[in-house]
């Protein structure tokens, strides 16, 4: 997986300078600040955007992702890779990447772009750490992005789970826009305008700025591995297996009784 | 009347589990048979509340005898809403006791999580009053909402005595492998925090999301056997020495104090007389907490703490673990979870744990009487069981 800029061959041996063509101009666009919310667990999670640079240092946290059948988290990943390097190589215009974290650890991926100077176009919102509304969180500051930081009049998103669909088109209340098909597939978009951002602060939308020093400092000194991400699905009756049957004792003595049965 | 032995125990996970019911129902038979060292049984009850609704299977019990080949043992379904597992525990009592059988199987099972979060709670409403309550949309939610509200107004608990049940039966549950929620929380995330309100909402006033026990698949089993059939196991000694059950009216608004929860103080009075015990002895509760209130409420029509004072218990650490008395060391329903018809063999299968010293981190030490309140319908039907470890 590349983390870096590469710097090909073919490219030096071109007689132009094919990557000025190449490379979309972005829109100026304010930056993200940084804010914190406290979580169910009573740690406080920092919300801040990454610029290129940082990107390779979560690309491989959601490269896992992408083993990862279970609620739409391998799709997700694998689509959410392909924005970030887009972003990493400046391979799509006007996007973004704001990141969550706890305790330094990487919690949360969430990004955009603009669709024009009045509609945001969200992409994904990935959680590294399930519960505790680590995801909700991260999608609300994204709007937020959108529509206060950037004064946009609406934001265009799609679900592609279950729990998506959950958090944001039933949570937020969010408008239809079918006749716009997403970026994400084509498929038929939602709208969440600032009418509806505006019903939702307080509630939906929480956190607080400044980001106190000492913890600001923490997250931007370095992204730090999950700790405990969404794994792929394993049996989920190892656990039982595991605890009390490590010799397949079990199993084998569904055999035994397949035996006895067939006597 | 005989003596009664649980000779055997088995649990799965209790989260969202991708396996057909009658699988899930088997596999903690398979350990329980295992962990007794027995190859058959000569009955076998299986507690399950919505098999027909929720996963189209009735006659769940046919289905795990054949699973497990303990054919031609006898085969019974038993469904009493959220106090199944207990309710079938009982039968299992009573076919022991009473020298029908020496050995029964008793598994509780459910998966739920096959329907989304609105029909499974739209399914356990089902339980309420079919026409004073069910119709006007009342759910189990709603029911404990207000009866916390209620008792919050008589005996002076707050939110913030909720949240703390809430935080210690997480805590607890961190160190259970088979618990469904493994997530640490904290009164300043949960009510303090200006986020609070936004990481825990309203779900039921006064009641909010860690107030309420997550819809969990699951199940767990129990083997009872006579003196002499648990002899022969050579397992520590655990007896089921004591069952009450009682009931209350179905429709909660018929009660003259609807904070009085008198099927359960009932149920947990014959349990304790059958068992020749007082609350005061017990070291080890499992109670049916549902929602945080439940706990609170049920610590006293139990016999634990007086009336109106077991939110001040909980405040002092007493039902912590390393407390006088801990309650739900499993994680309770609250985090452990609820699968509802296997929760009452779940709480029986915590406490035989419990007493055989075999609780691994989340052990109370020296525990030798133990406790369980199965709650069912809201408070209309409630099975309470006794253990006592002897030798």
């Amino acid at each position: 997986m590349p983390t870096r800029l590469a710097k090909k061959k073919e490219e030096a041996l071109m007689g132009v300078d094919v990557e000025k063509i190449l490379r979309p101009v972005d829109s100026p666009m304010p930056p993200f600040p940084p804010k914190f919310v406290t979580l169910a667990s009573g740690d406080p999670m920092v919300i801040r955007q990454i610029d290129r640079p940082e990107v390779p240092e979560i690309l491989p946290h959601v490269h896992r992702l992408m083993a990862v059948e279970r609620d739409y988290y391998d799709v997700v990943a694998a689509r959410a890779m392909g924005e970030l390097l887009a972003y990493y190589y400046h391979r799509v215009q006007d996007e973004y990447v704001l990141v969550a974290q706890i305790n330094g650890e990487l919690a949360a991926v969430v990004n955009g772009r603009l669709l024009n100077r009045d509609v945001g176009m969200s992409y994904h919102t990935i959680s590294l750490r399930r519960g505790m509304r680590v995801g909700a969180h991260a999608f609300a500051a994204k709007m937020e992005y959108h529509i206060d930081i950037m004064k946009q009049k609406e934001v265009l998103i799609v679900a592609e789970s279950p729990i998506g669909f959950r958090r944001w088109m039933i949570e937020y209340k969010l408008e239809k826009r079918f006749h716009i098909p997403h970026e994400l597939g084509g498929p038929p978009s939602w709208s969440l305008t600032k009418e509806i951002f505006d019903r939702a602060r307080g509630t939906l939308v929480v956190g607080r700025r400044p980001v106190p020093d000492k913890l600001l400092a923490k997250a931007k000194a370095a992204i730090l591995p999950p700790s405990d991400p969404p794994k792929p699905p394993v049996d989920l009756l190892a656990a039982t297996r595991a605890r009390y049957d490590s010799t397949a004792t079990a199993v084998m003595a569904q055999g035994w009784a397949l035996e006895r049965r067939n006597k | 009347m005989r003596e009664v032995y649980c000779v055997g125990i088995g649990i799965t996970s209790f989260t969202r589990l991708e396996y057909p019911l009658a699988e899930i129902a088997a596999y903690p038979g398979m350990m329980a048979l295992k962990d007794s060292g027995l190859s058959k049984v000569d009955h076998v009850y299986v507690a399950n509340m919505g098999g027909g609704k929720v996963n189209h299977q009735t006659g769940l019990a046919s289905a795990v005898v054949d699973q497990l080949s303990l054919a031609p043992a006898g085969a019974e379904t038993i469904e009493n809403g959220p106090a199944s597992g207990a309710s079938a525990v009982k039968q299992g009592f009573m076919a022991v006791a009473s020298g029908m059988c020496d050995t029964v199987m008793v598994i509780g099972a459910e998966r739920m999580r096959e329907v989304n979060d609105l029909e499974s709670t739209e399914f356990v409403a089902t339980l309420t009053h079919p026409h004073a309550e069910y119709i006007y949309g009342v759910t189990l939610p709603s029911l404990a909402g207000m009866f916390a509200r209620l008792y919050m107004d008589k005996y002076g608990a707050t939110p913030r005595h909720l949240g703390m049940v809430a935080v210690k039966n997480h805590d607890h549950a961190m160190d259970n492998f088979f618990a469904h929620l493994h997530e640490r929380i904290t009164l300043e995330g949960i009510i303090d925090s200006p986020e609070a309100s936004t990481n825990n909402p309203i779900v039921a006033d006064p009641l909010r999301f860690y107030d309420c026990c997550p819809v969990s698949d699951g199940a767990a089993c129990v083997i009872l056997a006579s003196g002499d059939a648990a002899k022969k196991t050579g397992k520590p000694r655990v007896r089921l020495a004591g069952v009450g059950q009682a009931t209350d009216t179905l429709a909660v608004h018929d009660r003259k104090d609807p904070t009085d929860l008198l099927a359960a103080r009932g149920a947990a009075a014959n349990a304790f007389k059958m068992a020749g015990l007082k609350p005061s002895q017990v070291d080890v509760a499992e109670l049916h907490d549902a929602f945080t209130i439940l706990e609170i409420a049920e610590s006293e029509e139990v016999g634990f703490f007086k009336k109106g004072e077991g939110h001040l218990a909980l405040e002092k650490g007493e039902t912590r673990l390393g407390g006088s008395l801990p309650i739900n060391p499993s994680g309770g329903l609250k985090a452990k979870g609820h699968p509802v018809g296997a929760t009452g063999v779940g709480q029986a299968h915590e406490i035989v744990l419990q007493l055989r010293g075999e609780a691994e981190k989340r052990q109370v030490k020296g525990a030798k009487v133990g406790f369980t309140c199965n709650f069912g319908g809201f408070g209309n039907n409630v099975v309470c069981l006794a253990f006592k470890k002897e030798g």
